[in-house]
């Protein structure tokens, strides 16, 4: 009996294996898992922060999937709109779940991806030969922010018809083009059902399709660099006789082991929100959201979603619109021009100067301030510190040159610390 | 280390939750709702006061009767005889007789839809909403409200509340602007009206998402799961690095 189960395994393996051959004389399968995932040397002691990529991934295929589920029952006009969504909350099994999942989806992604870019800044991720992994990586930020911005109008409330109108009247600020540019982007005078059905294009296939292009290659080019880790050495200066780093260990099984756990501790916090705070108080989701689109009576303050919040707040910091608007697109782009802003060469916080660290905690806690005055009414105080922590959101990167010149680092060490 | 930043993030992330739900203007404090949508006899008071004296006005469009009957525990015999009276069917939804062309003549307004507003306005507002009015014989309707200046509402619940008005040595209200008095009692006392009001918002809060008890009962049993395998997967990622050093 037990001879025949062997033969039988056996004869499953040979052909599993000739199928293998099969494959991989016509596609690189193996090739492929070999360089990604088996042979791909990442440093052992990587910590808490470096979770938040795989995070995203899972994030984004969580969006993908609910995605779709959600298009089968959503209807794209201004008549149907917001009582399709309340027909896939209440009517459609299972409806609401898949509601939530990608509406609290939509804010976990952009927590994922703040905090995987403050790792950047952390460890010096951005620096040479990362340089283009960092770009890939602000193309792939833009994306989500006009993923983001197409996707909230969808519902059809009343914040999504209101923040839709105040986004667009953005483009019109702009001299001589402004106005002829934004009813481009409208379809019309005003944002209307063809405004709508245009943004529903742009959220369910073209922004989703740029996107998974753009982590692919983000992928792509980290895995011909190599990760980064907290020390910010590289670890292929180091190998041993067999050609593979010392200090890294395969992505798989090891760090693959290591980011279910992340991934099943991330599913609890994110469940937590889903079924007991799926609101989130008003952050998550609005409550003027839940009020049907309406042309004639504006929300009694109108606030983007959280994620936007801290370029709202600087937008309204400057006293015209234009200028604004100007200044807003500064603190969005800025960031792009890291790696060549950025003059020290060592990447890890632990060994730079008290300069960088003091540049770094001002210009997160004028991310988080400014955020949080996003929310608030454009009145007196609230003004004036914006207008403060904008300075500050600025400096951070217009002065970065001059005081990352001549920082005084720590002495980097040769091998990663665990 | 990793740990102590894992519990920083999660408690910002919770702690953004916990804010409270939006004040209206006016200098008045609202009064928590404390409703509870558990409580399945008051979701069936609710119910019959909802159909009885808000429905002739307001509809709940996106809201099933038969949901409703579902939800609340009543056959469909009980679903029809306690609240439905104008020769609906089970699967139609809650949708009042009024027109908004019409409301928009007699009111000013069109009556907003019931199905989200415990969502849009919170139920403590509504609460105190429902509470706020007094007589007033400068509005269209005579009645006027604490936190909707000039509602084009009518005081649909002023038999059992009675009728209160603004006089000069009123018992004040918690602004200390208008000083409310009873000036023709209603069939309930102030506790009893309370709570008829507190039955209402919590179907309103119930029709708002009926799912919200099931919801939360998922949670618990998915949460619990992802615990479980949290220790499995911490299991499988130590014996998989065991000699990494």
């Amino acid at each position: 009996m037990a001879a025949r189960e062997s033969d039988l395994l056996g004869r499953f393996n040979r052909n599993m294996s000739s199928l293998i051959d099969w494959i991989d004389t016509r596609f690189p399968m193996t090739k492929l898992i070999k360089e990604h995932a088996t042979e791909y040397y990442a440093s052992k002691n990587f910590n808490f922060w470096y979770g938040f990529g795989v995070l995203a991934t899972v994030v984004l295929i969580l969006q993908i999937v609910t995605g779709i589920f959600l298009t089968m029952n959503y209807k794209p006009s201004a008549a149907e709109a917001f009582a399709s969504v309340e027909y896939i909350m209440r009517d459609v099994e299972w409806g609401w779940l898949i509601r939530y999942l990608h509406s609290t989806g939509a804010s976990a992604f952009f927590v994922v991806v703040y905090l995987h870019m403050f790792r950047a800044l952390l460890y010096g991720s951005y620096k040479k030969p990362r340089e283009l992994v960092w770009l890939i990586g602000m193309a792939i930020y833009l994306c989500m922010m006009a993923e983001g911005f197409f996707g909230y109008l969808l519902p059809w409330g009343n914040m999504s018809y209101w923040g839709a109108q105040v986004i667009v009247s953005l483009f019109g600020a702009l001299p001589v083009i402004g106005e002829g540019l934004a009813e481009w982007i409208r379809g019309d005078f005003y944002i209307s059902d063809i405004t709508l059905n245009r943004f529903f294009a742009f959220h369910v296939i073209a922004v989703p399709i740029m996107l998974l292009l753009l982590v692919t290659v983000h992928i792509m080019a980290l895995h011909e660099v190599g990760s980064n880790n907290p020390d910010g050495i590289e670890i292929k200066g180091h190998k041993d006789a067999n050609g593979k780093p010392i200090d890294g260990v395969a992505f798989h099984p090891y760090h693959t082991s290591k980011d279910l756990v992340i991934i099943v501790v991330f599913a609890i916090l994110f469940s937590a929100v889903v079924f007991f705070a799926p609101e989130m108080g008003g952050y998550f989701l609005e409550h003027a959201n839940f009020d049907p689109a309406n042309s004639l009576q504006t929300p009694e303050h109108i606030a983007p979603v959280w994620y936007f919040t801290p370029f709202y707040a600087i937008l309204r910091a400057f006293p015209s619109k234009l200028g604004g608007v100007v200044l807003m697109g500064l603190a969005v782009v800025l960031p792009i021009f890291l790696p060549w802003l950025d003059r020290c060469r060592v990447k890890s916080i632990r060994y730079r100067g008290w300069t960088y660290k003091l540049a770094l905690t001002a210009f997160a806690t004028s991310f988080l301030v400014l955020g949080y005055l996003g929310l608030q009414p454009a009145t007196g105080g609230y003004v004036t510190a914006a207008r403060v922590f904008t300075i500050l959101y600025l400096a951070f990167f217009i002065l970065m040159p001059f005081y990352t010149r001549n920082e005084r680092t720590k002495p980097v060490p040769t091998r990663v610390r665990t | 280390m990793k740990l102590r930043l894992g519990i920083v993030v999660a408690t910002l992330t919770l702690s953004m939750a916990a804010t409270a739900q939006h004040a209206p203007a006016g200098g008045l404090v609202l009064e928590p709702a404390d409703n509870d949508v558990t409580d399945t006899a008051s979701l069936q008071r609710g119910a019959k006061y909802v159909v009885n004296y808000c429905l002739g006005c307001h509809s709940a469009q996106y809201v099933r009767y038969s949901q409703v009957g579902a939800g609340l525990g009543l056959t469909e015999d009980e679903l029809i005889e306690n609240l439905m009276f104008t020769g609906e069917r089970p699967f139609d939804t809650m949708q009042s007789a009024l027109r908004d062309e019409d409301a928009v003549r007699w009111f000013g307004v069109a009556p907003p839809d019931l199905s989200l507003i415990a969502r849009s306005r919170g139920t403590d507002y509504l609460y105190n909403f429902l509470r706020g009015f007094y007589a007033d014989d400068s509005t269209l309707t005579g009645a006027n409200n604490l936190w909707l200046d000039n509602t084009a509402m009518p005081h649909v619940l002023w038999q059992l509340q009675g009728i209160r008005r603004a006089t000069e040595t009123g018992e004040a209200e918690s602004d200390g602007t208008l000083h409310l008095e009873t000036v023709r009692a209603g069939e309930l006392r102030a506790a009893q009206y309370d709570d008829v009001v507190r039955d209402i918002v919590n179907f309103l809060d119930y029709i708002g998402e009926p799912m919200q008890v099931e919801r939360q009962a998922l949670g618990i049993r998915v949460i619990g799961f992802l615990l479980l395998f949290l220790v499995l997967s911490y299991m499988l990622k130590r014996e998989i690095w065991k000699d990494v050093h």
